[in-house]
């Protein structure tokens, strides 16, 4: 059965709350979710205090204040700071988002900035999650362009017609705030695509280029690969980059029904 | 992950037994008996309001009208059918024990089609006014 607890080991505990910086005038509190694999202890929520005055606006720059002033055991990842790489997506404030675009003022209503790591999957420290399952369903879904046509001497063409098709699907940076913020993935994450692989793999159904669109879709007519999409919707309000996996998952039902009616 | 499987790449794990080329009919079946239900439930509506506090040779008398019969036994036929398929999709999302899941997706065929055949069974015998 699913399993609506959790696991003993990953109960939260306790946890460490920070003395206030010394001299700063304004603060903000900053509950972040702790686990360490080598001390044998259950995940805590630490409690910072970041001087408003000496960081950033942003989630991230707390946090990377936090690591640099007060704590630098804590662990999250971190890269281009700017909404492109999405390394550091994460659950703050109950919603999965990129630290880097989520300012600090937006979140928690001016109380405590609450931070966990993307829900339901593997922690591998802190505030990291272990997202080998999500990169091989990426990778199942052969994410690159297939012909049988010989390559031709300059390039593949499209029409803009057909490239503005990819428009809402090329987007995507692959910082599996969608999947991770799904029930349907959350229950049957080693079965279903969850919707950043789906979203995906209709770019590549939908890329006029591609000449495997049938093989695509023999491989995605599954109960559990793609209809365990119920049209939940979490993973379009999740989103940090504004697209619409649901809607995406809906063209390739669509597409599956339209090539046996 | 640890055990045997820990062995196998991600990649394998994730192919898994491959994709079963199905789900598609039971995904177009259950929007065609939503749509049939959405048409049928004003009239089966109707019917249930005419039947209510006549007896059993009053409600034979209204059943035996063939419209009326058809339209109750449509809206069996599409009711019983996307019971089975909307129950169907619940046992997979939560029940992971394959045995279990195998003898609950059978209990809920069992179940539906009961429901359906004697659904079925009492609307003609009262409509042939037996």
């Amino acid at each position: 059965m699913v399993e609506f607890a959790l696991p003993k080991n990953s109960k939260i505990s306790g946890g460490k709350t920070w003395p206030k910086p010394a001299g700063a005038t304004e603060t903000r509190e900053f509950r972040v979710y702790r686990w360490n694999p080598d001390d044998g202890k259950n995940p805590s929520v630490d409690t910072y205090y970041v001087d408003t005055h000496d960081c950033g606006p942003m989630v991230l720059d707390g946090l990377i204040w936090i690591k640099n002033h007060i704590d630098p055991t804590l662990t999250f990842r971190r890269s281009c700071r700017e909404g492109v790489c999405g390394s550091c997506a994460m659950n703050i404030d109950g919603q999965n988002t990129l630290a880097c675009t989520k300012s600090m003022h937006d979140v928690g209503a001016g109380g405590a900035v609450k931070v966990n790591p993307l829900p339901h999957q593997p922690v591998v420290k802190d505030l990291v999650p272990d997202l080998t399952n999500f990169y091989a369903q990426y990778a199942s879904i052969e994410p690159w362009l297939k012909t049988t046509t010989p390559t031709p001497q300059k390039e593949w063409r499209q029409s803009h017609e057909d490239r503005e098709k990819l428009d809402g699907l090329y987007e995507c940076i692959l910082c599996a705030c969608c999947s991770t913020s799904c029930p349907s993935y959350w229950w049957n994450s080693e079965r279903f695509l969850g919707p950043a692989a789906l979203l995906q793999a209709t770019r590549w159904v939908t890329d006029s280029r591609d000449e495997a669109t049938g093989e695509r879709l023999d491989n995605l007519e599954d109960p559990f690969r793609l209809y365990r999409c119920h049209t939940i919707m979490n993973c379009a309000k999740a989103c940090p980059k504004g697209l619409n996996p649901s809607e995406a998952i809906a063209e390739l039902k669509f597409k599956m029904v339209e090539r046996q009616i | 992950m640890s055990g045997p499987s820990s062995m196998r790449t991600p990649l394998e794990r994730v192919r898994g037994l491959g994709s079963a080329h199905t789900g598609t009919s039971d995904f177009w079946r259950q929007r065609l008996t939503a749509v049939a239900m959405t048409l049928l439930i004003v009239p089966v509506i109707v019917v249930v309001i005419m039947l209510i506090g006549r007896n059993h040779a009053g409600a034979a008398q209204i059943l035996g009208s063939i419209p009326i019969a058809i339209i109750l036994l449509l809206f069996i036929v599409a009711s019983t059918w996307h019971m089975k398929i909307g129950m169907q999709v619940v046992i997979e999302d939560y029940i992971h024990n394959e045995k279990l899941k195998i003898a609950s997706v059978m209990a809920n065929n069992f179940f539906c089609v009961a429901v359906a055949l004697a659904s079925i069974y009492a609307i003609l015998k009262l409509s042939s006014g037996v």
